[in-house]
C-alpha cells in the first residue's frame, strides 16, 4: 500500500527541500510501518505495511513531520564533480543550443559548467537525476521531436531542467556534452551513483580525457570526485 | 545444473524482488503473480523467496543433470516429462537426464517453475530478480536464451505433494479488478469515471511487466492529462491524453508525469498479471478500509497456502 504527500504544486528548490527533510525525518525517526520511500520534485510517495500502522495514524504522523520538514533538518549534502566533453560529437546539440541562445558554443559551456545544480530526485529510468540550477540565460523549451535514442551520459538541457541520461533511452532535451562515468551500472555493488539532494558540477574535459576517463571507467578503476 | 533446449517467448530468473531501491530509479521487480510463485517454492521445499523462472505465454524445455523437484503453478499449460504429460501445482521429482517441457498457456498468461534449491545466480542489490530495462539481476540481467545453463543451491528432494485444488489459482475469463480512486482521480470528468468504472478494458500486446496496456472506453479528463512527475505506486493507474488506461507494475518507472485515476490493490496485481492479450478485465472502486481488509485476507490465504512457508530458511 502507498499513499502521496503532497507538498505544493510547483516545481522549486523550496518545496522540493521539504519533501527531501519529510524523506530524512521519517528515516530518522524509523516511522513504524513505512517501508519504502521516493522523493519526486513536490511529493512524496510513502509506501506502507497496513498491518504495523493504519492508515489514518499514518497520514497524523506524516502531517505532524510534514510541518517539521525544512532545510535545517537536512544534513550536509555531497558535492559531485562530473568530467564532461563539450565536442559537438558528444553534445549533439551544442551548435543548435548555442544559436538559438545566440551565444557562442564557449560561452553556452562556460554558462553550463559554471553552475551548480541540485538533485531533485532521481527517477524515470536507473539512476537518472532530475536536476534544477540551470542559469536563466540558457534555457530552452524542449526539443520539438525527442530523440529516440540518447546515448548513456548525454548532458540535457529542458527549459528549467537538467539531466543526464543514465542508460539509452528516448529524450528530448537539448544534449551539451556526455560525461563517461556511469550513472548507472547493473554490475557495481551500488549501482547508481546520484542520490537526491547531491550538488553536481560539470568540469569540461577535451575528448583525450574523455577517451582516457571512459577507459578507467570500464576498468573500474574511476571514480568521480565526490566532497 | 539445468540446461535451457528452449526458452520459451519470455523466460526470466525472478525471486521476491528487491525493494527499496525505488529512490534511486530502480523498481522492485520480482514475479507478477506472487501467490503462484510462492506456491511452486513450497512445494518443491523451497523457503519462499527462492529464485525460479517466470515464463510469459510459453514455457520453456529444459533437461537437468542431477536428481531434484520442480512444480509449474500460475497460468494453465501442458506440462510434460520425457514426452508424459505431469500434473501442474505438484511437486513432480526428475532423475538426471530428465527433460521438462511447459507448452503454450490454455488459459492464463504467466506460468511459474519451481526448482529443488533455487537457481544460483548472482544477487544484485541483495536479490536475484530479473530488471529487464536496467540489464539487473538474473541471469545477466535478461531473458533466458537456448544453451543457457543454470545451476541449483544443493537441496534434498522434497517429498511429493500436490496442492489442494481449492488452494490452486482460478484463472477468471474478465477479471473484476479492485482499485482504490486516486491520487489524481479529481482530474478527471464524472463520466470520466463512470467510464473507467463501467468498463470492460482490453488487454493490449503492447503490455509487459512494466504496464499493462489497456483499451476501452475512454476516459475524459477534465483539465490536462499531465501533472508535475511524481511517484508511481504498484497498480497505479496512469490515463494519458488518449483516455486508456495503463497499470504499472513490477517493473514500473518509479515517477511518471501523467495523472493516476486510481491505484489496483497489491492482491489484485497477480490476476491482472494472469491476462492474456484480448482478454477483457473490470474495475470496481473500493475504499481504503476494505483495500487494507482485502488485503490481509489475501495474506492470511496466501500463509497457509502448501502449508506455509517453511519454517527455518536454508542455510543457502
Amino acid at each position: 500500500m502507498a499513499l502521496c504527500v503532497e507538498l505544493g504544486d510547483e516545481i522549486s528548490a523550496e518545496v522540493n527541500t521539504r519533501v527531501r527533510a519529510l524523506e530524512y525525518l521519517i528515516q530518522a525517526k524509523a516511522l513504524p510501518g513505512v517501508v519504502e520511500t521516493v522523493p519526486s520534485f513536490r511529493s512524496l510517495l510513502v509506501y506502507y505495511e497496513p498491518e504495523q500502522v493504519g492508515f489514518d495514524a499514518l497520514c497524523a504522523a506524516l502531517g505532524e513531520l510534514a510541518e517539521q520538514a525544512g532545510t535545517s533538518v537536512l544534513p550536509p549534502s555531497r558535492l559531485v564533480e562530473l568530467p564532461c566533453c563539450y565536442e559537438p560529437e558528444f553534445g549533439l546539440d551544442l551548435v543548435a543550443a548555442a544559436e538559438r541562445l545566440r551565444l557562442s558554443t564557449d560561452e553556452l559551456v562556460r554558462l553550463h559548467a559554471g553552475a551548480e545544480y541540485l538533485v531533485y530526485f532521481v527517477g524515470f529510468t536507473p539512476g537518472l537525476p532530475y536536476m534544477a540550477g540551470v542559469p536563466e540565460r540558457i534555457r530552452l523549451p524542449r526539443l520539438e521531436t525527442p530523440r529516440v535514442k540518447v546515448p548513456p551520459g548525454s548532458a540535457g538541457l529542458g527549459g528549467a531542467q537538467y539531466c543526464i541520461y543514465s542508460v539509452e533511452s528516448p529524450g528530448g532535451y537539448w544534449l551539451l556534452g556526455r560525461t563517461p562515468v556511469r550513472l548507472y551500472d547493473p554490475e557495481a555493488a551500488e549501482p547508481t551513483l546520484l542520490r537526491p539532494g547531491d550538488r553536481v558540477r560539470m568540469r569540461p574535459i577535451d575528448r583525450a580525457e574523455y577517451e582516457a576517463i571512459a577507459a578507467r571507467v570500464a576498468a573500474r578503476t574511476y571514480a568521480p570526485a565526490i566532497a | 545444473m539445468i540446461h535451457i533446449v528452449d526458452p520459451g517467448p519470455q523466460t526470466t530468473v525472478q525471486d521476491l524482488g528487491r525493494p527499496g531501491q525505488l529512490r534511486y530509479g530502480i523498481p522492485p521487480s520480482g514475479p507478477m503473480d506472487v501467490r503462484a510463485f510462492v506456491i511452486a517454492n513450497r512445494l518443491v521445499g523451497n523457503a519462499d523467496g527462492a529464485a525460479g523462472l517466470e515464463c510469459t505465454l510459453m514455457g520453456p524445455r529444459f533437461t537437468v543433470d542431477n536428481a531434484c523437484a520442480i512444480a509449474v503453478t500460475g497460468a494453465e499449460a501442458p506440462v510434460t516429462v520425457n514426452g508424459a504429460a505431469a500434473e501442474p501445482w505438484t511437486t513432480l521429482a526428475l532423475a538426471p537426464g530428465d527433460t521438462v517441457r511447459v507448452a503454450a498457456t490454455r488459459v492464463g498468461l504467466r506460468i511459474y517453475v519451481a526448482l529443488s534449491g533455487g537457481l544460483d545466480v548472482p544477487a544484485a542489490l541483495r536479490s536475484r530478480a530479473t530488471y529487464l530495462r536496467g540489464r539487473l539481476g538474473g541471469l545477466e540481467g535478461r531473458a533466458l536464451k537456448r544453451d543457457d545453463a543454470l545451476r541449483l543451491f544443493p537441496a534434498p528432494v522434497p517429498p511429493p505433494r500436490r496442492l489442494a485444488p481449492s488452494e490452486m489459482s482460478a484463472i477468471e475469463a474478465e477479471p473484476e479488478i479492485r482499485v482504490v480512486l486516486g491520487p489524481e482521480a479529481d482530474r478527471f470528468t464524472s463520466d470520466g469515471i463512470a467510464a473507467f468504472l463501467g468498463g470492460p478494458y482490453e488487454m493490449l500486446p503492447q503490455s509487459d511487466r512494466m504496464g499493462a496496456r489497456l483499451k476501452g472506453p475512454r476516459i475524459a479528463h477534465a483539465r490536462g492529462h499531465d501533472i508535475i512527475s511524481d511517484g508511481i505506486a504498484l497498480g497505479s493507474i496512469q490515463v494519458p491524453g488518449d483516455g486508456q488506461p495503463i497499470v504499472l507494475l513490477v517493473d514500473r518507472q518509479s515517477t511518471g508525469g501523467y495523472t493516476k485515476i486510481a491505484t489496483v490493490g497489491s492482491f489484485d496485481i497477480g490476476r491482472i498479471g494472469q491476462v492474456k492479450p484480448g482478454q477483457r478485465v473490470r474495475f470496481r472502486a473500493v475504499d481504503v478500509a476494505e483495500a487494507h481488509r482485502l488485503r490481509a485476507a489475501w495474506r492470511t490465504t496466501l500463509a497457509t497456502a502448501a502449508g506455509g512457508p517453511l519454517a527455518v530458511a536454508p542455510a543457502a
